[in-house]
């Protein structure tokens, strides 16, 4: 087929609401939070200007943004919302009844700090807390994956075999607010590849009544529902992956689990998602020319999280960093990736060394330098076989 | 539309017996006299917050509601079900639903006074096509007697105890009905399960208007209030005839008293029949009874004044 994009200049919450409008749910509910704001603005825009056949509800807070999602989900609506940070974490009880009624929500979150201290600036410490709660997590290298990922997630989310609500997730401020080259898709394309949603099951459904959220209090399904919840997130990983290549038939832009970077004949390498991931993979290039046999792996799906593949890649490596721009506070745990990488690597009959680096909380630039100081500290891990400090702190003010 | 007896027994009854909710329950009152009011033509969407009425009566895999029903959690049956009228808008826009729907909540008072006031004045701010219906037995029952904004003063909770340095709770009941009629909503009105003709009359009222409508309804606890459960409906009617619970409504922002009250009845012998309030005349709190009965009067002449 023909590839048809339109390549236009743009912040990122804008490539988020194009792909929005594109999609034209039935109700967005949202409440603005920074860095979020600009999607909820630009959307409302174009509810205004009739560009969509969307109902808006512009809720009194994030609280009833999830909860008017899962009411619309239940009556068979296909339903955004989107936010940031606190407001993620204001919708918190909620995101675990969207995935427990299995709606397949779909949510940008511009990732954004938590407090306290109060600040705006990006981490991931907001989606990273949602990491257990059942949710698809997509994570976005630029406003680019910002609007291929949201499209994607509306087709992952609403999948049969799937019906889990799904995040989009894109660096605050950096990917937000920055203006960036994306490839806009046409109208029809875009509408062919999310189809029409055919609910399973609707409030609205005048013939067959239901009740949704019911009481288990008594005879104890809940184990199971749960172990359901498991099992669509294991059939996840396939779908993904079909979807993604599909995606890259419509567009010329195919999406993975993960994308790798120098893999093949690397000796170590550093795992890294968001934004981070265009600096990093700036100096892997820059490293690699030089004859550094490093490589990079660029986390795209956080959950479900890919495990094995991982693993595969990664095994024969002498050593293996891993960036987090979250914390565990779990006393010298490192951050949540480094977490899932480490248990992931467990069952390899040979296993890297690893080292956890957390940076750029609260904002905080990570700067090439900062990479190549981690670099270098990993070429000594890969050469003397020690790692001297499990968990290290990139950037911080010492 | 006819508020007979022997039209109203010919509904359809929408929550079906069997469910688990105490004998003597005053909730279950509410709710069908509610539904009598629904135009026959209409389907409904039915929302609960977390409380006594979602658990006992959605225990999976069963459920006592022949309309469609949505739970999600305790503070936002009204934004949930602010969702799905949104959703029905959006579709019957669309041509892909053809019939009338209709949206009620049913939420305790802990639900609509306390944890669910911001939802609540949200959706009724955006104005969505839904009836909220308070069934108000004046503390949080489901998790056992626990205080909220709409227990009486000098109620006995299990957190508003009595004891040597308490008489019970320390605070009056806010005025929720006042505080949504001035959302200014097209329809509010303060109910009771023992006036059923009334009740129902502003269920109609309420399915009608075309917009918003909420309608606080006193139905007692006998668990909670500690009197006989056979007496529910009495101690309502009293409630209504001491005038701590007076029946009235606002009609696109005019007070009308719905049901006079000939002969107003001193409040004592309401609360001598409640076991919350047997403290209140043990010497040591004695001084709550004429507080208690002011707040009464001073409301009532308030609200006659609304009412002219």
């Amino acid at each position: 087929m023909v590839i048809s994009n339109k390549t236009i200049a743009t912040i990122g919450t804008d490539a988020v609401s194009e792909a929005m409008r594109q999609i034209n749910p039935d109700v967005v509910a949202a409440y603005p939070i920074t860095p979020q704001t600009g999607i909820v603005e630009t959307f409302s825009q174009m509810v205004a200007d009739g560009l969509v056949k969307t109902r808006f509800v512009a809720v009194e807070s994030e609280h009833s943004a999830m909860s008017a999602a899962i009411g619309a989900a239940s009556s068979g609506a296909r339903v955004i919302t989107c936010t940031s940070s606190q407001g993620l974490a204001y919708m918190w009880e909620l995101l675990y009844i969207a995935s427990g009624l299995r709606l397949p929500i779909v949510m940008p979150n511009v990732n954004r700090a938590l407090s306290a201290p109060i600040n705006i600036h990006c981490d991931h410490g907001d989606s990273m807390g949602a990491r257990d709660t059942s949710w698809i997590q997509l994570f976005s290298e630029n406003g680019q994956e910002a609007y291929d990922n949201t499209i994607q997630a509306a087709r992952i989310a609403e999948h049969p075999d799937v019906l889990l609500p799904a995040m989009v997730l894109m660096d605050g401020f950096i990917i937000s607010h920055s203006i960036d080259r994306v490839d806009i898709l046409e109208d029809e394309v875009v509408s062919r590849f999310v189809g029409e949603y055919k609910p399973a099951f609707s409030l609205l459904d005048a013939k067959k009544p239901v009740s949704i959220g019911t009481f288990d209090g008594l005879y104890g399904f809940f184990f199971e529902f749960k172990r359901q919840q498991e099992e669509a997130m294991m059939n996840s990983f396939k779908i993904i992956k079909d979807i993604g290549k599909e995606f890259g038939e419509i567009s010329g832009r195919p999406y993975d689990l993960f994308e790798t970077v120098g893999m093949e004949d690397a000796e170590f390498a550093i795992i890294v998602l968001g934004s981070a991931c265009g600096t990093v993979r700036h100096q892997v290039g820059e490293m690699r020319s030089r004859g550094i046999k490093i490589g990079m792996i660029k986390l795209r799906v956080f959950r479900p999280f890919p495990a094995k593949e991982l693993a595969e890649a990664l095994s024969g490596l002498k050593a293996v960093a891993v960036f987090d721009r979250s914390d565990t506070f779990a006393g010298h745990l490192g951050g949540p990736v480094f977490i899932e990488i480490r248990s992931s690597l467990y069952d390899l009959p040979k296993r890297p060394l690893i080292v956890n680096y957390v940076y750029g909380l609260g904002g905080r630039d990570l700067s090439m330098e900062l990479i190549d100081k981690a670099v270098g500290e990993l070429a000594d891990i890969a050469s003397s076989g020690q790692v001297k400090q499990l968990v290290n702190y990139l950037g911080l003010r010492e | 539309m006819s508020t007979k007896l022997k039209d109203l027994v010919m509904k359809p009854e929408i929550l079906s017996g069997g469910h688990r909710l105490c004998a003597g329950c005053g909730a279950p009152i509410a709710v069908r006299q509610m539904l009598m009011g629904a135009p026959d033509n209409v389907k409904l969407v039915i929302a609960n917050p977390t409380g006594c009425l979602e658990v006992s009566t959605t225990i999976y895999p069963y459920t006592a509601w022949k309309a469609s029903y949505i739970h999600c959690a305790f503070e936002n049956a009204a934004s949930t079900l602010s969702g799905a009228e949104a959703a029905y808008q959006s579709m019957k826009e669309q041509g892909r639903i053809e019939e009338d729907f209709r949206f009620v909540a049913f939420g305790g008072d802990g639900g609509t006074y306390d944890i669910g006031l911001q939802a609540l004045s949200g959706a009724l701010e955006r104005g969505h096509r839904l009836i909220y219906v308070c069934y108000n037995n004046e503390a949080y029952m489901n998790t056992g007697i626990q205080r909220s904004g709409a227990t009486q003063l000098g109620s006995w909770t299990t957190t508003s105890p009595h004891g040597s340095n308490s008489s019970g709770k320390k605070e009056n009941r806010k005025d929720l009905t006042a505080i949504v009629a001035a959302h200014n909503i097209p329809y509010v009105a303060q109910a009771s399960i023992s006036h059923w003709k009334d009740l129902v009359r502003k269920a109609q009222k309420a399915f009608a208007a075309d917009g918003p409508a909420f309608i606080n309804v006193l139905a007692p606890c006998h668990r909670g209030w500690r009197y006989d459960m056979e007496k529910t409906v009495e101690i309502a009617k009293m409630a209504v005839q001491n005038c701590i619970w007076p029946l009235y409504e606002v009609d696109n922002g005019k007070w009308n008293l719905t049901t006079k009250v000939p002969k107003k009845q001193d409040v004592l012998e309401y609360l001598k029949m409640q076991g919350r309030f047997s403290h209140l005349f043990k010497e040591d709190n004695k001084h709550l009874l004429p507080i208690i009965q002011q707040n009464i009067d001073e409301e009532w002449e308030k609200l006659l004044k609304k009412c002219e």
